[in-house]
């Protein structure tokens, strides 16, 4: 067994059972700090993967942002809540994970299944994916998802607005939900 | 990468562009307005920019189909579909003009996440590559999670936003996971070059199955096919009226216009692996949907399950897989726009004859046609088009479509979809054997409310709608050869 | 180098993990977590297929699915606040206006 197979195994072990807190984890905040380690990880095999900026980026855009913005909210209006009402979702449960196993065979037996070989120069192709070569194949071949990801980001922008601001006219806090009913 | 590159062909977006720069506009106005209540003057500006939208569509109809940077095509299937959602477009915003208290007070962002949710839709049918078409789909999936929160001191409102946000999402994780595989497939995210690479017996054959299998999960949440349709009626009811009217049609034409794009350029030699899963889909879809619609007591929720009924009618075009199919869904598209427009304003309407803010009851319904004989007779018309009668709008959809599948070879899927159509006819009909056969039962204090008559606009979309509806339908050849399809 | 299936299977895993956590669990923020890290499998995926395919393309999608996951993440925590100042619950089975 070569080092980098042993590494990737290292890696992916911390990244899975990381994967598996997410879902098990009673508490949310528990949840988060799963979710970042498995951002962690999976940065980590980006950069195995000759995907340097984006590895950089993964880090500050998901663990830096999304998950700072998680936890924020979690501190906002507290979550924990015991939500496994087995009971109630038993059959819900036997057919999530009935799927949820299909899925993977299927996508594992196909991604095993007859691969074609790698290109033999990857490396020089990718150039490692360091920013300059994202950013020049970026602002070159694919600018027009570029320029839409702006226009994404403005209904986002817009979205928050409408959906945070604060009601008009309505009392300090939690506006009653009762008024409406 | 020279800077004329980024202009060469830029006319391809043309409309997209007006869109933009109108948006900004907008966005502008509003402020230089700040504190003044009512959003008459945003609206008329809205109208006017998708207008000049349509205008610009029209300007670049005949030219011959050009690629804008290996991202975007402007053939007559993208300038069809662009039509059908900017016109659902400028009926939505018309719908809106109804006195509603959320989008008078904020109809700056009400109006730009509508005319950004038209861009999104537009550029769905105009995407030639798997980059494209992701963000195109969350543009607009994003704006419409929005717009259903709208009236957010409805907790109904907001619960509907969040329901089609969370199922939304995860619906797109299929997706993009399905694009992904696509790219491992084929090398590139181009659709012809995947096809290409395939066709040539390169790249990973085995990644396509798997591929399009979760393409189509994502996809069937977006069109609401069973069984990923639990979302639309919820939604459907609880999102404010204008927005569900616009989505309802909207999100239909885009998302198969995507997918017709997709699977035809991109995969057209798997179309034996991929014909026969959509044709169960198709018949799940048709059957479940007009098996519940039957039993729906209010009208939006009945509307709902109709128009999971129609997108099973319009996969029945995607299964046959050949040009005359991808311009007979045009066709229906473009028919289903104005009659389920027109439907959800009349729906309004009522909703504000019966006082209730967000939907109407079928029962109430007994004895309309006496009451408001113009608003009975519309939903009359729109409700026999949708069930398909001739010689209206939506017959002729339905029939383009059902031949395009006999040509193809479906003839058994296309029986079941006859079959289809007389069910829902029962449903479709209920309501107008309501309206004008039955009497009201609690007669008393219901005669004692006031007739409120409906906005200006409401009665502007109606009049079109039903126009639209009987000249389609009297007029089927012109329209359809104005339509058209892939490669065509 | 460890050959691309491994990456491609790890992450079929990771998104499985993650499509049974979103119907398994109830509570709205965690499934909202698991639609994240299923965003995130893909983005291995496509990695991995780009250093395969020895082109940048794979790449860029994952930049702009970034962008994507940050747009989705401000709008889903707004719509969860909004929800939360009416229903005081991130439970989305105590959500029954609508029949879910």
């Amino acid at each position: 067994m070569s080092w980098s197979l042993l590494f990737f195994l290292l890696v992916g072990a911390v990244s899975l059972a990381a994967a598996l807190g997410v879902v098990t984890s009673r508490q949310p905040v528990h949840s988060a700090l799963f979710l970042l380690t498995n951002f962690a990880t999976l940065a980590v095999l980006y950069i195995t993967l000759d995907a340097q900026f984006l590895a950089a980026a993964q880090v500050i855009v998901y663990a830096g942002g999304i998950v700072i913005l998680i936890l924020f909210v979690i501190m906002l209006i507290g979550g924990d809540t015991n939500d496994f009402s087995a009971a109630q979702r038993a059959w819900s449960r036997t057919v999530g994970m009935a799927l949820g196993i299909i899925l993977l065979l299927v996508i594992s037996y196909s991604a095993l299944s007859r691969m074609m070989a790698p290109s033999e120069d990857t490396a020089a192709l990718l150039q490692g994916g360091t920013p300059e070569a994202v950013g020049i194949e970026l602002f070159t071949k694919y600018i027009l998802p570029f320029e839409l990801v702006a226009l994404l980001l403005l209904v986002a922008l817009i979205g928050a607005l409408v959906l945070g601001r604060q009601q008009e006219g309505a009392s300090e806090g939690i506006p009653s939900v009762k008024a409406n009913e | 990468m020279d800077t004329a590159l980024l202009f060469d062909n830029a006319v391809v977006l043309l409309p997209e562009l007006v869109l933009a720069v109108g948006v900004m506009v907008l966005m502008m106005v509003d402020i230089g307005r700040r504190g003044q209540n009512g959003s008459q003057l945003l609206a008329g500006l809205s109208v006017a920019i998708l207008l000049l939208g349509i205008g610009a569509s029209v300007m670049i109809w005949g030219r011959a189909p050009v690629e804008y940077l290996d991202g975007a095509i402007s053939d007559g299937f993208a300038l069809s579909v662009r039509l059908v959602i900017l016109i659902a477009g400028v009926l939505g915003v018309l719908l809106s003009r109804n006195w509603f208290p959320a989008i008078e007070r904020q109809g700056g962002a009400f109006y730009s996440l509508h005319l950004l949710a038209v861009i999104g839709m537009m550029l769905m049918g105009t995407a030639t590559n798997l980059i494209v078409l992701f963000i195109a789909l969350e543009i607009f999936s994003l704006a419409l999670y929005i717009l259903s929160g709208f009236y957010r001191e409805n907790a109904r409102s907001i619960e509907a936003a969040m329901k089609y946000f969370l199922l939304g999402a995860f619906a797109s994780t299929f997706f993009v996971y399905g694009c992904a595989l696509l790219y491992g497939a084929g090398g590139s995210s181009k659709f012809t070059q995947i096809h290409e690479t395939l066709a040539t017996g390169g790249g990973n054959p085995s990644l396509v199955l798997p591929g399009i299998a979760l393409l189509l999960v994502g996809f069937g949440f977006k069109v609401s096919l069973v069984p990923f349709h639990m979302w639309t009626p919820d939604v459907y009811q609880g999102a404010p009226t204008p927005v569900t009217a616009f989505m309802s049609v909207g999100t239909k034409a885009a998302a198969f216009a995507g997918f017709f794009r997709l699977m035809m350029t991109a995969l057209p030699s798997f179309h034996d692996q991929w014909a026969m899963p959509l044709a169960i889909l198709a018949v799940l879809t048709m059957t479940v949907g007009n098996l519940t619609a039957l039993r729906q007591s209010s009208v939006k929720r009945m509307l709902a399950y109709s128009g999971i009924a129609h997108a099973g009618n319009i996969l029945i075009a995607l299964v046959a897989g050949t040009a005359a199919a991808s311009s007979a869904a045009a066709f229906y598209l473009f028919a289903y726009a104005f009659m389920n427009i027109g439907a959800f304003t009349v729906t309004i309407a009522l909703e504000r004859q019966y006082g209730n803010e967000n939907d109407v009851e079928q029962s109430r319904l007994a004895g309309a046609a006496e009451r408001f004989p113009v608003l009975a007779a519309a939903m009359a018309i729109f409700m026999l088009s949708l069930s398909g009668i001739p010689p209206l709008a939506g017959f002729f959809g339905k029939f383009l479509v059902f031949k395009a599948a006999v040509e193809a070879g479906w003839a058994w899927l296309v029986v079941i979809g006859v079959l289809n159509s007389a069910v829902s006819a029962y449903y479709y009909l209920r309501i107008v054997v309501a309206m004008y056969f039955q009497q009201p039962e609690q007669a008393g204090d219901e005669k004692e409310q006031p007739f409120v008559p409906a906005s200006r606009s409401s009665v502007f979309v109606v009049v079109v709608s039903v126009l639209a509806v009987v000249v389609i339908g009297l007029q089927p050849g012109l329209w359809a050869d104005l339509l058209r399809g892939l490669g065509q | 180098m460890v050959e691309t299936s491994y990456y491609l299977v790890l992450a079929a895993i990771i998104f499985t993990v993650g499509a049974t956590g979103v119907l398994l669990r109830r509570n709205a923020l965690i499934i909202f977590m698991c639609i994240e890290m299923m965003l995130n499998s893909v983005n291995l995926t496509l990695i991995a297929l780009a250093r395969q395919w020895g082109n940048l393309e794979g790449q860029i999608f994952v930049f702009m699915i970034m962008a994507v996951a940050a747009a989705e993440v401000a709008v889903g925590l707004a719509i969860l606040i909004a929800n939360v100042r009416h229903r005081q619950s991130i439970n989305i089975d105590e959500i029954n206006l609508l029949k879910w």
